[in-house]
């Protein structure tokens, strides 16, 4: 293979998926992301790894279920209608604490909804989706480079902190192509004392389980998860920040709205607009310090999304509601265009928030 | 360069088939000929040749693409004016077929036709710089696949090396012995050589034939998105 090559984002999950060690994958097909089962439908076989189209959503996902908790990399893929069918093994694994990795490459909802990207499944990936208190860290990425990069990374996150990693990419970048290469890739492994491995007679047997018949050992594993989770947040969250030295207004923008937004900056310095950019890059964790940084500085946030308002909640949540914010949305599949996002920064220049 | 009546483009998704169907539709509309073009793509749901209908519009090309292209409707049906790209023999039909083999399977239904006019070029659009197509021999794979769920054999070979908008003449001057293996392999001739219009020019002289490609610029193409420019990511 050469150094450069090119690839849609959806290939450039399978491909860095493989490269990161994971040798199980369980799907069920959905466009927009039919072409991570298909890129692992003809791999996999290959280099001995397992593909398997399962008879549902459901039953991929306990088997991812069933193949983290016998500590081997593994990942499932799907689209939002799927995605929603997975929740309940997502709790599950959550409950169990195994690290799994799952790509959500979003399309317009809610129900069936339709094929064209989204980014409507930002509460669903963020605030839980599945029942009970848990998180996962949630990777958005803005080019097919980071569907590669992110997945890679997204595995080793999981295994570092034995949760699930999910990928909240949209339609476009999956079906998207670009130059990108795996030579920066940085595999971690990490040891699975708990993994059930068979005992050989040799050691006491490992439990992989998420029913507590005492509440209070059920509290005190929720505390101890908790606790983990605490450290992700310090220690794991990443953005990205454009123009933002002198900037008076602040978009904030993930994943493909981030590319038109970016656009729309450039478009609004060229107007003398001092406005920048954070391109949150894990969605949870949120990063918070860098928007607690530009509230005590610009004047008010434009969030653009693909959906109906969901992480401008977050915006005014993590800064305390300290600067207004306004929303910059399309959503069913539509994307905006620069021109709207321009729009939308003059308005806040005009104080119309 | 001599036109048949009927070209198709085939290949590996993702290797470039609609891009170069849409310019070479056009090149031959600028050639004053009567060209019609087809999607016949069962299988994208996204970046269709319904994308360039103002280009096509502007040259006077027919574009006949199903119906639910770029909806939402994921319906792998085709219109039946499709047929009128076999059929009606005083125009140009170019047909833009679906990726890999299972987006070849619905050529199968007008394979009969085209063998009986006998006036067609099928052209498999390689690119080396596409993984699953990184070797000569894999691409040969795909070729096979591709024949062997359309039941018919392809005549010619493009070569569409590229990287995207990292692509320099080096790119596709550097794919040369990979085209030319591919070529004995398979035993069909190189029917031209495409790139962007820029690096195009800068092929002259050191390849022949060059189809200089006029790309679309996209919404999410990024400001700092020139040749040479890595995409973002620290």
């Amino acid at each position: 293979m050469a150094e450069r090559v090119l690839m849609k984002g959806n290939e450039a999950i399978a491909e860095a998926a493989i490269r990161a060690g994971c040798r199980h994958y369980f799907g069920y097909p959905i466009t927009p992301q039919t072409e991570i089962a298909a890129y692992m439908a003809k791999k996999m076989p290959k280099i001995g790894g397992v593909f398997l189209q399962a008879e549902s959503e459901i039953a991929s996902i306990n088997m991812v279920y069933g193949a983290a908790a016998a500590g081997v990399r593994v990942m499932t893929s799907s689209s939002s209608p799927g995605i929603s069918l997975k929740a309940e093994g997502l709790s599950y694994i959550a409950g169990s604490d195994v690290p799994a990795l799952v790509v959500n490459v979003q399309r317009g909802g809610p129900g069936l909804g339709g094929i064209q990207p989204s980014q409507s499944d930002y509460f669903q990936a963020t605030k839980g989706g599945g029942h009970g208190d848990y998180r996962m860290i949630v990777l958005a990425p803005a080019s097919v480079q980071e569907m590669a990069s992110l997945t890679i990374k997204g595995f080793n996150l999981a295994d570092k902190y034995l949760m699930t990693s999910m990928i909240l990419a949209d339609g476009t970048i999956g079906q998207m192509m670009e130059p990108i290469s795996f030579e920066d890739a940085e595999v971690e492994t990490y040891e699975k004392p708990w993994a059930l491995t068979g005992t050989k007679g040799k050691r006491e047997h490992n439990v992989v389980n998420s029913l507590y018949l005492k509440p209070d050992e059920l509290e005190v594993k929720n505390f101890q998860r908790y606790e983990r989770y605490k450290l992700v947040e310090e220690n794991e969250p990443m953005w990205e920040e454009f123009m933002m030295e002198d900037a008076e207004y602040c978009v904030v923008a993930f994943g493909i709205a981030s590319r038109v937004a970016k656009n729309a900056v450039v478009a609004a310095r060229n107007e003398g607009i001092k406005v920048g950019l954070i391109r949150p890059i894990t969605l949870w964790p949120f990063p918070k310090k860098a928007l607690e940084a530009a509230a005590d500085k610009v004047k008010g946030f434009i969030s653009v999304e693909l959906n109906m308002g969901q992480m401008i909640e977050d915006i005014r949540l993590y800064t305390g509601c300290k600067r207004p914010v306004a929303l910059c949305n399309r959503c069913g599949g539509m994307i905006p265009s620069p021109d709207e996002v321009l729009e939308a920064i003059r308005k806040a220049q005009k104080g119309e928030f | 360069m001599e036109h048949k009546r009927l070209t198709l483009f085939a290949g590996h998704y993702g290797s470039g088939k609609t891009n170069i169907a849409v310019n070479y539709a056009v090149m031959l509309a600028n050639e004053g000929k009567k060209v019609c073009i087809g999607d016949l793509d069962i299988v994208n749901p996204y970046f269709r040749t319904a994308d360039s209908k103002k280009v096509l519009e502007d040259a006077g090309v027919e574009l006949i693409s199903p119906q639910f292209a770029n909806s939402n409707v994921d319906l792998p049906a085709l219109p039946a004016e499709a047929y009128r790209l076999v059929e009606d023999k005083s125009t140009y039909g170019i047909m833009d077929i679906g990726g890999d083999d299972r987006g070849a399977y619905a050529l199968g239904r007008y394979v009969p036709a085209i063998k009986a006019e006998g006036n067609y070029r099928m052209v498999f659009v390689a690119n080396c710089y596409r993984p699953l197509t990184g070797t000569p021999e894999e691409a040969l794979e795909v070729m096979r696949e591709i024949e062997a769920a359309c039941g018919l054999a392809f005549t010619d070979i493009v070569n569409n090396a590229n990287l995207g908008p990292e692509t320099t003449p080096e790119t596709v001057l550097s794919a040369t012995a990979y085209m030319e293996q591919l070529s004995k392999l398979s035993g069909l001739p190189i029917f031209a050589h495409t790139a962007e219009s820029a690096v195009a020019e800068q092929l002259k002289g050191k390849l022949t034939p060059v189809i200089s490609l006029r790309l679309q610029e996209k919404y999410f193409d990024l400001p700092s998105q020139k040749p040479g420019n890595r995409p973002l990511w620290g």
